[in-house]
């Protein structure tokens, strides 16, 4: 029934709509608004999903729009498998979002309502869009009501954060849109499935790989461009935190699927060996790093960029694999990770960051030396949170295993040793995350303030619920997330193999 | 029988998700009633499954529950392998396990945490069943992976104990280690068979001997050996191999009835199931065998000897236990799979009755459990007195009762083995056997002979626990006496592990002692005529007169045998070794990191670097807009002049 309806702008404009008229609205009821947009969203990507057709690799659901005729720009949207489940994450993580900002935020609410749901929409767009210009402008346009989030509700050190994430972002896309003009130069379309076909010498992909290299890499973050990260994470609110690490963080790994690989395939084999080399680096040098934090949120930081390596790791080996047999075993198996390690560390970053929003609101303090028993006080919180410190750890069982684990044995098939490093996250994520849950949670009462805790509340026990379900339901049965990948993965794997020269 | 196995694991999931969920609602009687109702149908069900199969000539059942995903063309599934192996293992577990819940009654009566620590090991039995039905190794990794954290979970019950806390990050963390090798060996088995399945991947067992991959430049292995390397690094931790045994004297933080369940009967022997569940693979690789034979021997003999200086009544169990898995890994590396698993059995009964016993001791005395403290309890406790002492006797290997019959199998196997190692395996074992005969009669004397040497207070008020904690020990003394008698014919020597074990004719060890065996009255004639017997009794007859006729000799030896002593005591160093290179190296080298590579380097010097180069640009900058008109006129001139002359110069 749905099938007609353009359910991709639906999902892009209704939400920013929806944010407008929240902002409207005043203060009164804005909380109310805000949940019924967001779930309204949410309703309308169901569609999405299941009405996905898994047996062909064009793109589906597609809108086509002229927009700017003389140059060829056009609103132009579309998905295929990778980036339907991106979409939904987006859609379910703003609805919890809203709710777990309903009894935290008392200032100005409709503002920061409004804010996340116009920034939902921009990214379902960055998701959606077949125009390389359309891409471009939601990929900047997020920058601004996260620039918002973080200036008006973040922390004292909020300036510094703010132009450190603006800056380093912002530097990123700009050369990327250098290189999105340069192939328009080249082939006279912006449209990204189009400028996949376009021919290029080794050098001109080399010098567009890296352009958008630099792009992706400071959003996912790769090192060593990582560091505005942990402090943007640390200053923003809960709110800010979650969206920052469970969907924007995914973008860098999406434009890597979406346009480096496909159309600078032999700019990455020749320089696979660097990306895989930095994606090591990111889980073990980061893994360590990690290890050393005081404060909940910053570990939590350090925790996504190294889980992000294994994002990167995924797509990259994927040069290696394809260049050692002709069939390419594995090289799907590691894309195809690659994704599910996004959705799932969507799911998980976002449940650790509320359960530190959980312990803010009631503590304010983030150091985990404030903290020592809280599941004396709290003992339904200290559930969810060892529930999420496992999965984050990636116990089989959760969603935080399925993608690892892709990801590991596609790098077996190309080289024992790499496997081998990227294998030392089951013992150094597990180090630093439950001995971050041996000092925050066990133990005895540290001090009165945690005895004084009180549990959590139906509200935060449904966001925090909803969460664990996922959790648990990707990592019994992730084959309903796996299988909408195969066509579009299978597509990628096959321009990967076609050379360009 | 599909529905019967499938209902096998599913009842204590179901038992688990209650008490856990609803324990408020359901109370204490409530939790248990549901938790032992549920592993007491798993049991009933796991014998009708063994009947079934053994008995009722049942087919193997190898079959998929679920599809978990697809991709690359692998199959990931979730499915049962039922085999003789197989429901041997689900019946010893649901059979401790159903003797633990009943015993827990007793144990932690007085617990607040009563619902949530029943909720623990009815979900410990379902994943150490899930562990050992697997049919594929990712389910087996996904059991493996659930019986550690549950492990976890256990160890660190009692929450607001340091020591508890530490033991049990420890215990996850150094079967972090392990399993790190175990998935690796799973990526090897993938890349070299494209399978996970148990079945298609025996299949290439072949193919993987010869299939070559090089780790070292110019340095091929076998990729048979490399996989089973990395796997038995798995086993290692799970099953408390020298050195990752570490974590498992530091286990028993937790609750007396898990030390029995998962840290001595069922989920520390997963590692020497799971190599009997590989044997097509292991022997494949001599170089791989060699290797398990080796780290089980002096495990079996180094674990030992540090039990002989402990002070802790469940320590010397532990290193008890230790020792004995090495037993088993020994067994293993000499392709004796069957006496391995055999082995496994007759220590699950009797393991779990020690453990037991110590808890009965431990709550008779007030939870003291330093055997310094004990002495003559014989008197005052009667039925674990002797439940103890049948235990005893069948950790030593007395002749008659259950780890007799399975201890001379390894060591008599051993002793015909051809694989590299194996004449110092076969010292180290029988030494073993000495050293094991000394420590548990130490342990026995000392909690139960001699003079009282608790306070009065405590002395005042011991008597015998109550039925629900003695009841498990008389059911669990009955198989510590018979089982090995009983199944020592048909598990070792009548080919009854049928299909589900291999054994390469030239390794294979217990044919040969197959053929001078004729009935286990004879095994017990013919132990006689091997040392093994008789060290076991100079173990007792030493214990004895250092114990209890000369008590002042222990401290003399101890004194003479300082720099021994000292190393026994320090338990080789292992745990100092660890804390300083690893845990404290970890943490300070992750400060460095963080502190030199992100804030001064990336941060400092690159990222606000650039900022103050900007900045440094942009001041210098200014100072060519100073707004005085005369600066901007004489530019223009200088810039003319320049343009001019490059004009004139250049035509």
């Amino acid at each position: 029934m749905f099938a007609d309806w353009p359910l991709l702008s639906l999902s892009i404009w209704l939400p920013i709509l929806g944010g407008v008229i929240v902002l409207m609205s005043g203060e009164q009821g804005a909380r109310r608004l805000a949940l019924l947009f967001a779930i309204a969203t949410f309703a309308v990507t169901i569609p999405l999903y299941t009405g996905f057709d898994t047996t062909t690799q064009a793109m589906q659901f597609r809108e086509f729009l002229p927009w700017l005729p003389s140059f060829n720009i056009n609103y132009h949207l579309g998905i295929d498998g990778i980036s339907l489940p991106l979409i939904l994450l987006t859609s379910f993580i703003t609805i919890l979002v809203v709710i777990a900002g309903w009894g935290s935020i008392e200032k100005r609410v409709s503002q920061y309502m409004a804010s996340f749901l116009i920034l939902e929409g921009v990214m379902i767009g960055v998701f959606a869009a077949l125009d390389a210009v359309l891409f471009y402008v939601f990929f900047e346009a997020q920058l601004i009501p996260m620039f918002l989030i973080i200036g008006a509700w973040g922390g004292p050190n909020r300036v510094y954060a703010t132009l450190k994430f603006f800056l380093y972002t912002f530097l990123g896309s700009v050369l990327m849109l250098v290189a999105l003009v340069y192939l328009y130069y080249q082939s006279g379309t912006f449209d990204l499935q189009e400028l996949h076909l376009v021919r290029l010498s080794m050098t001109e992909q080399i010098w567009i790989f890296l352009a958008l290299f630099l792009a992706f890499a400071v959003k996912i973050p790769m090192w060593p461009v990582h560091t505005w990260l942990p402090d943007a994470h640390v200053e923003a609110p809960t709110g800010g935190s979650v969206i920052l690490a469970a969907i924007m963080l995914k973008m860098g790994g999406y434009g890597f699927l979406r346009l480096s690989l496909p159309i600078a395939p032999d700019a990455g084999h020749e320089l696979a060996g660097l990306m895989i080399a930095l994606s090591l680096i990111a889980v073990v040098y980061i893994g360590f790093v990690a290890l050393a934090q005081k404060d909940l949120k910053k570990l939590i930081a350090y925790s996504s960029i190294s889980h992000m390596g294994f994002v990167t790791l995924g797509t990259f080996i994927v040069f290696l694999l394809v260049a050692e047999s002709p069939d390419a075993a594995g090289a799907r198996l590691g894309v195809e990770g690659a994704i599910v390690q996004m959705v799932s560390h969507g799911l998980i970053s976002a449940a650790l960051f509320l359960c530190v929003g959980v312990l803010y609101d009631r503590m304010h303090t983030r150091m985990i030396a404030d903290y020592g028993g809280v599941v004396n006080a709290m003992p339904v919180f200290a559930s969810f949170l060892v529930l999420f410190a496992l999965s984050n750890a990636g116990l089989p069982g959760t969603s935080g295993f399925v993608g690892e684990f892709m990801v590991i044995l596609a790098t077996f098939h190309a080289n024992f040793w790499l496997a081998a490093l990227a294998a030392l996250t089951l013992i150094l994520g597990a180090a630093y995350t439950l001995w971050m849950v041996k000092r925050v949670v066990f133990g005895p009462v540290a001090n009165e303030n945690v005895g004084a805790l009180r549990d959590i509340g139906p509200r935060e026990f449904v966001v925090l619920g909803l969460l664990a379900v996922t959790v648990l339901g990707l990592g019994l049965w992730p084959a309903p997330l796996v299988e909408v990948m195969h066509p579009a993965v299978d597509k990628l794997i096959a321009q990967v193999a076609q050379s360009k020269l | 029988m599909e529905s019967v196995y499938l209902a096998i694991p599913l009842f204590p999931l179901a038992g688990a998700i209650i008490a856990g969920l609803f324990g408020r609602q359901i109370g204490r009687v409530g939790a248990h009633t549901v938790t032992i109702g549920a592993v007491a149908i798993s049991f009933v069900l796991s014998v009708i499954a063994f009947w079934h199969i053994v008995f009722g000539g049942g087919a193997v059942y190898n079959e998929s529950v679920y599809t978990w995903m697809v991709s690359d063309g692998i199959t990931f599934e979730i499915g049962f392998l039922v085999d003789r192996l197989t429901v041997l293992m689900m019946t010893t577990v649901t059979s401790v396990s159903l003797m633990v819940h009943i015993y827990t009654i007793g144990y932690m009566h007085e617990d607040p945490g009563y619902q949530r620590f029943f909720s623990y090991i009815s979900l410990f039995t379902f994943a150490m069943l899930m562990l050992v039905m697997a049919n594929n190794f990712m389910q087996l990794f996904f059991g493996w992976e659930a019986v550690g954290v549950v492990s976890y979970l256990l160890i660190g019950f009692w929450y607001t104990r340091e020591s508890a806390i530490f033991a049990n990050l420890k215990a996850f963390l150094v079967n972090r280690v392990g399993d790190f090798g175990f998935l690796l060996g799973i990526g090897a088995i993938l890349a070299w068979t494209g399978t996970l399945d148990y079945a298609a991947v025996f299949a290439q067992a072949g193919d993987l001997a010869n299939a070559r991959i090089e780790l070292f430049d110019g340095a091929p292995w076998s990729v048979a050996t490399v996989a089973c390397l990395l796997l038995f690094v798995g086993a290692m931790g799970k099953s408390a191999q020298v050195p990752l045994h570490v974590w498992l004297p530091d286990s028993m933080e937790g609750p007396t009835p898990i030390s029995a369940l998962i840290h001595a009967a069922t989920m520390v022997t997963a590692g020497i199931f799971m190599l009997a569940r590989m044997s097509p693979l292991f022997e494949m690789s001599e170089t791989a065998l060699s290797f398990v034979l080796v780290i089980g021997a002096i495990t079996a003999l180094a674990m030992g000897l540090v039990g002989i200086v402990q002070h802790d009544i469940k320590r010397v169990v532990a290193y008890s236990t230790l020792s004995q898995l090495g037993y088993m890994t020994v067994a293993l590396g000499a392709s004796a799979y069957s006496a391995a698993i055999f082995h496994l059995m007759t220590h699950a009964f009797f393991k779990a009755l020690l453990f037991l016993g110590a808890g009965s001791v431990i709550i008779a005395m007030h939870h003291e459990q330093d055997m310094r403290r004990m002495g003559g309890l014989r008197r005052y406790m009667p039925i674990t007195y002797i439940t103890a002492v049948i235990g005893s006797l069948a950790l030593i290997g007395f002749p008659g009762f259950s780890g007799f019959f399975s201890k001379d199998a390894i060591i008599e196997g051993v002793h015909y083995s051809g694989i590299p190692g194996a004449g110092f395996a076969y010292w180290c074992v029988l030494i073993g056997v000495f050293v094991t005969a000394l420590y548990t009669f130490r342990m026995l004397f000392l909690t139960f002979h001699g003079e009282p040497r608790m306070d009065e207070h405590t002395r005042e008020h011991l008597h015998e626990t109550p039925l629900v904690v003695t009841i498990p020990l008389i059911l669990l003394a009955i198989p510590s006496v018979i089982i090995g008698a009983w199944t020592i014919g048909p598990l070792l020597f009548g080919g009854w592990f049928g299909e589900s074990i291999l054994v390469l004719p030239e390794h294979d060890v217990m044919a040969k002692l197959g053929e001078g065996f004729h009935g286990w009255w004879g095994f017990i004639i013919h132990g006689f005529q091997g040392p093994a017997v008789y060290l076991a009794l100079a173990g007792v007859v030493v214990a004895w007169y250092v114990w209890i006729r000369r008590p002042d000799l222990a401290d003399r030896a101890a004194e003479r045998l300082r720099p021994v002593h000292r190393i026994l005591e320090k338990k080789y160093g292992f745990d100092e070794l660890y804390q300083t290179v690893f845990a404290d190296g970890g943490r300070r080298l992750g400060g460095v990191l963080s502190r030199v590579g992100d804030q001064r380097i990336i941060d400092g010097w690159v990222v606000n670097g650039a900022a103050r180069l900007v900045g440094r640009g942009a001041g210098l900058m200014r100072h060519l807009q100073s707004g005085y008109l005369y600066h901007y006129a004489f530019a223009m001139i200088l810039g003319v002049l320049v343009a001019l002359s490059w004009v004139v110069l250049s035509a």
